[in-house]
């Protein structure tokens, strides 16, 4: 399906390139882009917080919020670090815990150099290609081994089940996403050093 | 500093499902502030959760609902610049948040030994405890019925199967006994979280047990 926008942003349901839309709605506040965003991810928040057991007036309120958090929180977006499906699953996750588990998750200290103003734009196409052959490296999983990975996402098991279960593949995600490391030391030669 | 001891890939999966009681998460949220592997780690499985959220299928959502949104967001104040949450003390940021400060905020309870504890706020599935070992004192010889992680702040211990020091976890379960014991030179202090009571061999830290939550 091909959706032609004047801007050029939009070419093709695959190709989108949802951190550009994520920058404009940061930048300019642009409401067409986060539309654009809207209709891409709150579906998909909907279904995840479904299948994570939430009645479906609570999914479609959640799924509400974490867009709006999305629009909020767009300053903290770093395209070099996240594809914004990730980041979008991570709000999806944190009103989540609040909403069904009414606990809250600790979150660790900001990094020091936090998001930069101009990202770079290799680093945050290299984010988007890892990411894209970690979800094919997943839909290419035998399918007990993806079903254990997503029921485990959604919520289904327990950390003690996660622990016990030997049939997550998670050498196979681990080969696949050795990326983040080399790129958080990379920054890291960057940035101020850590005390 | 150089971290020895690192958080398992199943804790840190759990941790990006959203499946830790919220004591762990603060242990594992306190670790990945100290040590960059594990963040680097923890970030590539919440990339796993995007990809998982991708698949998830499409459920449609209400009519009016990117409206209400739009409408929404008109009243939501703008984005403030990101606080800086970096920790000056020996807590890391997420802990200063529980404890209300850094060492000095600790309202101690002695357990007997020397050893003073705190426990923190936590939802009930697991307990979140700081726990002040001086120099050279011995926690009492125990074994767990569930799991027990503990992350060295300050000072260091050893026990029958290591030493760990400033940034270091043990990962203890049912099959581990032991008796930590505070290295000589600094006195200890852990962040320590366990989903079930700790089993002790000596009868007078049996006795105290329900009195002290340990
Ligand atoms: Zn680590
Ligand atoms: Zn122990």
């Amino acid at each position: 399906m091909l959706r032609r926008k004047k801007d050029g942003l939009v070419s093709s349901e695959d190709e989108t390139d949802w951190a550009a839309l994520l920058l404009r709605v940061r930048d300019h506040q642009d409401r067409a882009a986060f539309a654009v965003l809207f209709r891409h991810f709150a579906p998909r928040v909907k279904a995840f917080l479904m299948k994570s057991g939430a009645g479906a007036s609570l999914a479609e309120e959640c799924a509400q919020d974490v867009m709006a958090v999305l629009w909020q929180k767009a300053h903290l977006f770093d395209p070099a670090r996240a594809s914004v499906a990730t980041w979008v699953y991570t709000i999806a996750r944190n009103r989540r815990i609040n909403a069904l588990r009414r606990a809250r998750r600790a979150e660790p200290e900001e990094l020091d150099w936090g998001p930069a103003p101009e990202p770079d734009q290799a680093e945050a196409l290299e984010t988007r290609q890892e990411t894209e052959r970690l979800g094919r490296a997943l839909a290419a999983l035998p399918t007990p081994q993806r079903t254990l990975i997503e029921r485990a996402f959604y919520g289904e098991l327990s950390h003690s089940e996660i622990a016990a279960e030997t049939g997550l593949p998670l050498g196979t995600i681990k080969s696949r996403i050795r990326l983040a490391l080399d790129k958080l030391r990379h920054r890291m030669g960057e940035g101020p050093k850590r005390t | 500093m150089t971290i020895r001891h690192h958080l398992s890939d199943q804790l840190l999966m759990a941790y990006a499902a959203g499946q830790l009681p919220e004591a762990f998460s603060l242990v594992v949220a306190a670790h990945l502030s100290l040590c960059d592997d594990c963040r680097a780690q923890a970030d590539s499985f919440d990339a796993v959760g995007g990809a998982v959220l991708e698949e998830a299928g499409e459920i449609a959502m209400g009519e009016d609902a990117l409206a209400r949104t739009l409408a929404r967001i008109e009243w939501l104040p703008r984005a403030a610049a990101p606080k800086p949450r970096r920790a000056a003390g020996i807590f890391p940021a997420p802990l200063v948040d529980y404890v209300g400060g850094d060492l000095p905020a600790v309202r101690w309870r002695r357990v007997g030994g020397g050893v003073r504890q705190a426990i923190l706020p936590t939802d009930r599935d697991a307990t979140a405890r700081l726990l002040y070992i001086p120099a050279g004192t011995a926690v009492p010889d125990h074994g767990h019925r569930g799991l027990e992680l503990t992350l060295v702040l300050q000072g260091a211990f050893a026990d029958e199967t290591d030493r760990f020091s400033r940034g270091d976890v043990e990962i203890a379960d049912e099959a581990l006994e032991h008796t930590p014991v505070a290295l000589a030179g600094q006195d200890c202090i852990c962040l320590a979280a366990t989903d079930a009571p700790l089993r002790f061999r000596g009868l007078i830290p049996r006795l105290a047990q329900p009195l002290f939550r340990i």
